[in-house]
């Protein structure tokens, strides 16, 4: 089994509690002291910082939302001064003000362990040549990536997003092992490699890293067939760390989340109540470690669930099964909440789909309607009309059966829902509510 | 014997006309054709000069193309012509799928594209009937 740091990610739970109580304890003074915005909000519930003497007193303590991070634009949330700043990353502030992160000299380093421990956990080692195809920039997947592969030993190649057979040449060119990028970038590198007449043997992808968006078993299942590779699942955002924050290991039953240097919990998104290991509900991350942006219970608005039984792969930092969809992704129809990654699921088990899709919600009259709209690949395409139609009803009565409400299902030319080569926009919402 | 190339099209404006401009840029031909459709979609059939390279030039540009079996029947062009060839299918129990007309004549006979549902049924009964049909390598040259 490989790992990077096994003292580390091996520690016996009792003595990663004790870690991890000291650490909190720290963070919490740390942010009291410095960071005026926390001192209010924590004054406001009348907690100080000696009241956290174990770790379940976590839970007396407020959320941070995304929103909190808008409102102390740009800097506020700092807990050191600017000339300790080493590294500015941001959101692209698409729906709003963006999010900014700041990253002192050790987080930069702490970043790059955990990026160089998720790298070591999905197989890669100092003789991988790893492509990274994450957007380098203010994102924080690009140059998050690179510091960790430069920290394993491992030869990167840094293409970033984009221009994707250029990418291809590169891969064939330089003997790239190892691919990092999103899973839906890696399916639409796969799409062009067809269109180049390019067969996987021409390339030397072993491993694949995937992150940034949520994704199915089934898409994994697809990735590793078509690219022949295997799969891996990383987890990351940019107000924790960055990518690295939790990887899968060999096994796949989960992404063990670095508990040396976070705190995982799983609260109801409505009420906020901290659920017990096992339930799914909202992930929530407290930092322990970081300098320059500590965050207390930060709310991911990724939906999951928590596993703390002890890995066949040796580590003891607990897991987190794949993302399942985002507590704001879901679309709340006639009252029913749905889930892209249940969509996603439904039209992977029809043989001959691809994971190709579209939700469009829409508000006729006084109801709302949900269309699907799938993409007709030459598997499924007839020239005859009743074939078409039988598969759209098909279709239809999965979703309806899996979703609990009424679908209308439409079949759409290959390639015309856009390909993303960051996070794909799976839901459009119509609604003027 | 033919190859009918069928496009899958959106419901939407200016598809037809662009799967009409490349197959017209190619130099492909189009012989006979017919759409059929349903409220969001259309399935676009057409009988064109040179087949292998219409389905390749169309794969190219992003449409999802099959290549389907059909067969060209020569039908006499008079009255009851097209009524007798029918009745002597549904003798045979030979289902049709489809059909539309072929621009164009083969010794004087009118010629129609037929997509049954058992090809191979057809091509044997076919001339125990004296039904006509036409061989895909003069059809594409008509």
């Amino acid at each position: 089994m490989p790992y990077w740091d096994k003292e580390r990610e091996c520690m016996p739970r009792e003595q990663l509690e004790k870690h991890q109580l000291r650490k909190l304890k720290e963070t919490v003074f740390k942010l009291y002291a410095f960071v005026p915005a926390y001192k209010e909000k924590m004054d406001k519930v009348g907690i100080k910082p000696d009241d956290i003497n174990s770790l379940k007193d976590l839970e007396k303590l407020p959320f941070t939302t995304k929103q909190d991070l808008r409102s102390n634009y740009p800097f506020n949330l700092f807990a050191i001064p600017m000339c300790d700043v080493v590294r500015i990353h941001s959101s692209s502030g698409t729906t709003g003000k963006p999010t900014v992160v700041g990253y002192s000299k050790k987080d930069i380093e702490t970043w790059s362990e955990l990026m160089a421990r998720a790298l070591s956990s999905a197989g890669a080692s100092k003789y991988s040549v790893i492509q990274n195809s994450y957007g380098y920039g203010l994102f924080t997947g690009g140059l998050g990536v690179h510091y960790g592969v430069e920290k394993l030993g491992a030869s990167v190649i840094p293409s970033s997003g984009g221009n994707t057979k250029r990418q291809i040449m590169l891969m064939q060119d330089f003997g790239t092992t190892v691919l990092t990028c999103t899973p839906s970038y890696a399916l639409y590198i796969y799409e062009v490699m067809e269109e180049m007449g390019l067969k996987p043997s021409d390339l030397k992808l072993k491993i694949g890293i995937f992150g940034a968006e949520p994704w199915s078993e089934r898409m994994r299942k697809e990735i590793e067939n078509k690219l022949e590779i295997d799969a891996y699942d990383i987890y990351g955002l940019s107000e924790i760390i960055g990518p690295g924050v939790a990887i899968e290991c060999p096994y796949k039953k989960g992404l063990h989340i670095a508990e040396d240097h976070f705190i995982a919990e799983i609260i109801d998104p409505v009420t906020e109540e901290v659920l017990p290991d096992g339930s799914q509900g909202e992930l929530v991350i407290t930092s322990l470690t970081k300098e320059a942006l500590p965050i207390v219970r930060y709310r991911t608005r990724d939906l999951t669930t928590l596993d703390r039984s002890k890995c066949d792969c040796g580590r003891t930092h607990v897991r987190m099964q794949k993302i399942m969809g985002r507590s704001d992704d879901m679309v709340i129809i006639r009252g029913v909440n749905v889930f892209p990654s249940m969509v996603e699921s439904v039209l992977l088990n029809i043989p001959g789909v691809e994971p190709h899709y579209r939700l469009i919600v829409e508000r006729k009259g006084t109801l709302d309607q949900l269309e699907v709209q799938v993409e007709v690949s030459e598997k499924l395409f007839s020239d005859e009309v009743k074939k078409l139609e039988l598969l759209g009803a098909r279709i239809t009565r999965e979703l309806e059966s899996t979703l609990g409400i009424g679908v209308k299902v439409r079949l759409v030319e290959p390639k015309s829902i856009e390909r993303s080569e960051g996070k794909s926009k799976r839901v459009i919402d119509k609604r003027n509510i | 014997m033919a190859i009918q190339i069928s496009v899958f099209l959106e419901n939407k404006a200016g598809r037809l006309s662009h799967v009409t401009r490349i197959l017209g840029e190619s130099g492909i031909n189009i012989r006979a054709l017919s759409i059929a459709d349903t409220s969001d979609y259309g399935i676009l059939r057409i009988i064109v000069n040179d087949p292998a390279k219409a389905y390749k030039i169309l794969k190219e540009a992003g449409f999802t193309v099959s290549e389907t079996d059909v067969i060209a029947v020569q039908v006499p062009d008079s009255p009851g012509g097209l009524a007798d060839i029918l009745e002597q299918m549904s003798e045979e129990d030979l289902n049709i799928e489809y059909l539309y007309a072929f621009l164009g004549t083969a010794e004087n006979d009118a010629l129609v594209i037929f997509k049954v549902e058992d090809f191979e049924k057809a091509r044997q009964t076919f001339p125990a009937k004296g039904i006509k049909f036409l061989d895909e390598n003069k059809l594409y040259q008509l």
